[in-house]
């Protein structure tokens, strides 16, 4: 291998690259980053056919990722995102979203009117809420007696089932259990308070199998877990697998989750995404996730469409509304969120 | 080295056979998995060749890994000569400063995240319009680092008085260069490159930060990843394999030709 | 040299330094940056917690870059004493496996290691009856995985000096009297100690910034440094306090790296000696 051929190659190469990376800029096209398998396969399809506008999806793993991008980059390149609901608000007190103009985006009127007076974004100036749900214990009603009632089923758990369970490894769902064991607040900031939310989550460590977001529902179909912390909608896929995986919410109560739609500040086809969140708000577009992935939306056109067997399959998903919207919605916490982030590195680090 | 006499060969195919075996039993169950009738990557549930059929129709997949590939090609091709020439000039000097040994270490112990952000943030300040290029440029950063240390650790007993000789004997500085010093090193930048390719195919975290926001610039690592929300499914597994498979292909046609065409 | 000097300083230094400033700057309410300069983010740093996580990790990354170096440099000599027409395919089927997915690699690990998985069913198969052992989301498990994953990366480092060993001064050493184990110790060894010390470097810096081995096979019980840099720029949006905790993991690792590189310099110095004095001899 002589050193001109290798520069020869090199320069093929290079040559090559920059010809596959220079894809030709479609005037209005957008591009939407989402979480795979959120939204129907053939979704941008189906969107050209009817609006004429095109769109490409991206794919993030999670909300943090897509927010250390948007904000090392000022949110260039991108249309809409889809993050949850604390960090629609970061977006929006780092001046990254752009305000949702209400004219543009009728299907609004499909919301549930809980859906549009959320405390996080009343009136929804900035996002379009897309899915919500809350957290609770999924459980294997075959292998734990009695049914779990409370969080401290999770965090002091009996002798029986003792290194067979899970909580969720994303911080604040990690910390929101063990806030709602003492009865506060999912958003508290009071050092005292999170100190002892930290002590018991500390000594629940010592009882767990693991910290798990990805893999804990196919533990509880093998049944090396018998009792985690969980979304409703992946509890759902449990329930699928194995019809004696049962959700419940202790009666402490649970948080209000909600994956959010926003449009950036610095996109450059914002007529177009607004089409595409009306899109997304259709009921039969909607009503999609909710077949599919599992989820609840907060669409009342598309809720209503479901076939009644889909709820008494999977029982959370005819919770009524008025009863969801009880719960607290997770809010961008501020400041405290590195109080947050230590509190969880201590707990992760402790023996 | 010379090869062993026979009384020293046994043992030394016994540690191949396990450490090899310690490489591929996870390759097997991976490989396994992916005829997983079910989609859970840790239960099996029957025989079923569905994935392969769904992999061949995954667009998004396929056009991933072929980003994946050119990017992988195309800095580990940089980064080799670039790593390759650094090796050489530093260990050419008598003396180089610890800023240098510094500079070419620093890229192996940045944490990759803060690459990755001070890459983005640095891009975007100069308004580069983002792609697959970018992701080069970024992989080609700590990939050099690399091919230089492995090049280096082969030079640290290079016996430099053949080059003073061949220069002696009066063959110009390419030439000695051709015939004299890159023999000597290829093994070393082979594995140099080897070392490269396999860090950039796997690469997740500074691709992600440094790619365009677009389909064409999303590579097989960002893709998979971004599935960890609803579950890897075994259709990753099935690309996996058939990958290992297609590598497996080319190695043996190229064993086989160099067979009939070697003397 | 001139060409890639030039890539790193614009690619490398001038963005990271642009980033690592921010160490002296504070956290916005929101998650921007407040420019008021601070030295606070430092003192932070090194708050007993993050000291205790640092520590922990590179105890980890130590233990894993230790069982790594002796399998892979044995893996390596054995690569280098094969027929020579072999030795190009043993190291291609050392990193085959890595150019499948990691996260699929681990997943097959969480196959094997789990409570009811495959290395527990062929203990009950060999007769083991008790509670199946806990393998899964131990520190084992970390460093197993750790090991696992940059294994091929050791003996790619080593093989190359290995592979150019002059036979003849194994033969000249053999001649002298010494014996196999001396040979390989006064010989072979210090001559490829630069191969082994740029092995261990990538084992050690590559684990020790890892998050994900630790987050699957961990079960998220330890944190090591790679989460916590993770945490702080991308969770607790404070990236201020992640420049300064990168800063001081940074100049750590520069201390080890160059303690090293001063050690490797003795140790081949010794062994260009003893080369030299084989060759005469």
């Amino acid at each position: 291998m002589t050193a001109p051929r290798h520069l020869w190659k090199l320069h093929a190469f290079v040559l090559g690259a920059a010809l596959a990376s220079a894809a030709p800029a479609a005037a209005q096209s957008l591009v939407i980053s989402n979480w795979d398998g959120y939204m129907a396969p053939d979704a941008m399809d189906a969107f050209k056919t009817a609006t004429g506008v095109s769109g490409e999806l991206v794919v993030h793993a999670t909300n943090e990722e897509i927010m250390g991008k948007l904000i090392a980059s000022g949110g260039k390149g991108y249309d809409v995102v889809f993050v949850s609901s604390p960090f629609a608000e970061v977006l929006n007190n780092l001046g990254l979203a752009e305000p949702i103009d209400h004219a543009k985006v009728p299907n609004l009127a499909n919301l549930y009117p809980e859906a549009t007076t959320l405390s996080y974004d009343s009136g929804n100036t900035f996002s379009v809420p897309y899915t919500w749900g809350t957290t609770g214990l999924c459980y294997r009603s075959d292998l734990v007696a009695p049914a779990p009632t409370s969080w401290n089923d999770l965090l002091a758990p009996s002798d029986a089932i003792k290194g067979k369970t899970t909580m969720l490894a994303t911080d604040r769902w990690l910390l929101a259990a063990g806030q709602l064991a003492k009865g506060y607040s999912v958003n508290e900031t009071d050092p005292a308070k999170m100190a002892e939310v930290k002590d018991l989550l500390i000594s629940a460590k010592g009882t767990l199998l693991a910290y798990d977001d990805t893999t804990f529902y196919s533990k509880l179909v093998s049944g090396e877990a018998v009792l985690v912390q969980a979304w409703d909608g992946w509890c759902n896929y449990g329930i699928g697998e194995n019809a004696d995986i049962k959700y419940v919410i202790p009666k402490e109560g649970s948080d209000l989750w909600l994956d959010t739609m926003v449009v950036m500040k610095a996109s450059e086809n914002k007529d177009a995404a607004f089409q595409f969140i009306n899109f997304m708000l259709d009921a039969k577009n909607h009503a999609w996730a909710a077949e599919n992935i599992l989820y609840k939306v907060p669409n009342k056109a598309a809720m209503d469409s479901l076939q009644a067997t889909l709820a008494e399959q999977y029982p959370n998903m005819g919770m009524p509304v008025g009863e969801l919207v009880k719960f607290e919605l997770l809010r961008d916490v501020g400041e405290s969120q590195r109080d947050y982030s230590r509190i969880v590195s201590e707990i992760k680090a402790a023996q | 080295m010379a090869e062993r006499t026979h009384a020293g060969r046994r043992p030394l195919w016994l540690v191949l056979a396990l450490v090899y075996g310690f490489l591929y039993i996870p390759i097997a169950v991976l490989v396994a998995l992916s005829f997983n009738e079910g989609g859970l990557p840790t239960v099996w549930s029957g025989f079923s060749l569905k994935w392969y059929g769904s992999l061949a129709a995954n667009k998004e997949i396929l056009s991933a890994a072929l980003n994946t590939l050119i990017v992988a090609l195309v800095s580990t091709a940089i980064a080799t000569l670039l790593g390759t020439l650094l090796a050489l000039g530093i260990e050419m000097r008598r003396r180089h400063g610890r800023a240098l040994e510094a500079l070419i270490f620093a890229p192996m112990i940045i944490p990759d995240i803060v690459l990755a952000i001070a890459l983005l943030s640095f891009f975007s300040m100069l308004n580069v319009t983002m792609g697959l290029h970018t992701i080069v440029l970024a992989h080609v950063v700590f990939n050099l680092a690399f091919v230089c240390s492995v090049v280096r650790a082969r030079l640290k007993s290079f016996d430099w008085s053949i080059v003073e000789a061949s220069s002696d004997l009066g063959a110009s500085a390419i030439t000695t260069f051709r015939r004299v010093t890159l023999p000597v090193l290829l093994p070393a930048v082979i594995a140099g490159a080897l070392l490269a390719f396999t860090l950039s195919v796997d690469e997740f975290i500074i691709a992600y930060f440094t790619a365009g926001a677009g389909r064409a610039s999303t590579t097989l690592p960002m893709q998979i990843y971004s599935m960890i929300r609803f579950g890897i499914t075994p259709e990753i597994n099935a690309l996996a394999t058939i990958v290992m498979a297609v590598s497996i292909a080319a190695l043996t046609l190229s064993q086989r030709l160099n067979r009939t065409v070697a003397p | 040299m001139a060409p890639a000097l030039a890539w790193l300083t614009a690619l490398m230094v001038v963005p990271c330094g642009l980033v690592l400033a921010l160490a002296f700057f504070r956290r916005g309410i929101y998650g921007g940056i407040e420019y008021t300069f601070t030295l606070e983010n430092f003192g932070l740093a090194f708050d007993p917690l993050y000291a205790g996580i640092f520590l922990n990790s590179a105890r980890i990354a130590g233990t894993a870059t230790l069982i790594a170096v002796v399998i892979g440099y044995a893996a390596a000599y054995a690569i280098a004493a094969a027929p020579r027409r072999l030795q190009p395919v043993f190291l291609f089927f050392a990193v085959l496996p890595f150019w499948s997915n990691y996260l699929i690699r681990t997943y097959a690990w969480i196959v094997l290691l789990n409570r009811e998985g495959l290395l527990t069913q062929l203990l009950r198969w060999f007769g083991y009856h008790g509670e199946p052992p806990s393998l899964l989301y131990t520190e084992g498990a970390v460093i197993t995985g750790l090991v696992y994953n940059y294994l091929p990366f050791v003996i790619l480092a080593c093989y190359a000096p290995l592979a150019r060993l002059n036979p003849e001064l194994g033969e000249a050493s053999r001649d002298l009297g010494a014996s196999a184990m001396t040979t390989f110790r006064r010989v072979t060894l210090p001559l490829t100690l630069p191969g082994i010390a740029a092995g261990a470097v990538f084992v050690f810096v590559l684990s020790i910034g890892n998050f994900v081995t630790p987050a699957l096979l961990g079960g998220g019980r330890f944190q090591m440094i790679g989460n916590l840099v993770y945490d702080q720029f991308l969770t607790a949006n404070d990236w201020p306090f992640g420049a300064a905790l990168s800063m001081a993991l940074i100049a750590i690792m520069m201390l080890l790296l160059t303690v090293q590189a001063m050690a490797a310099e003795r140790a081949s110095g010794r062994a260009r000696t003893a080369e030299g004095d084989a060759a005469d001899g």
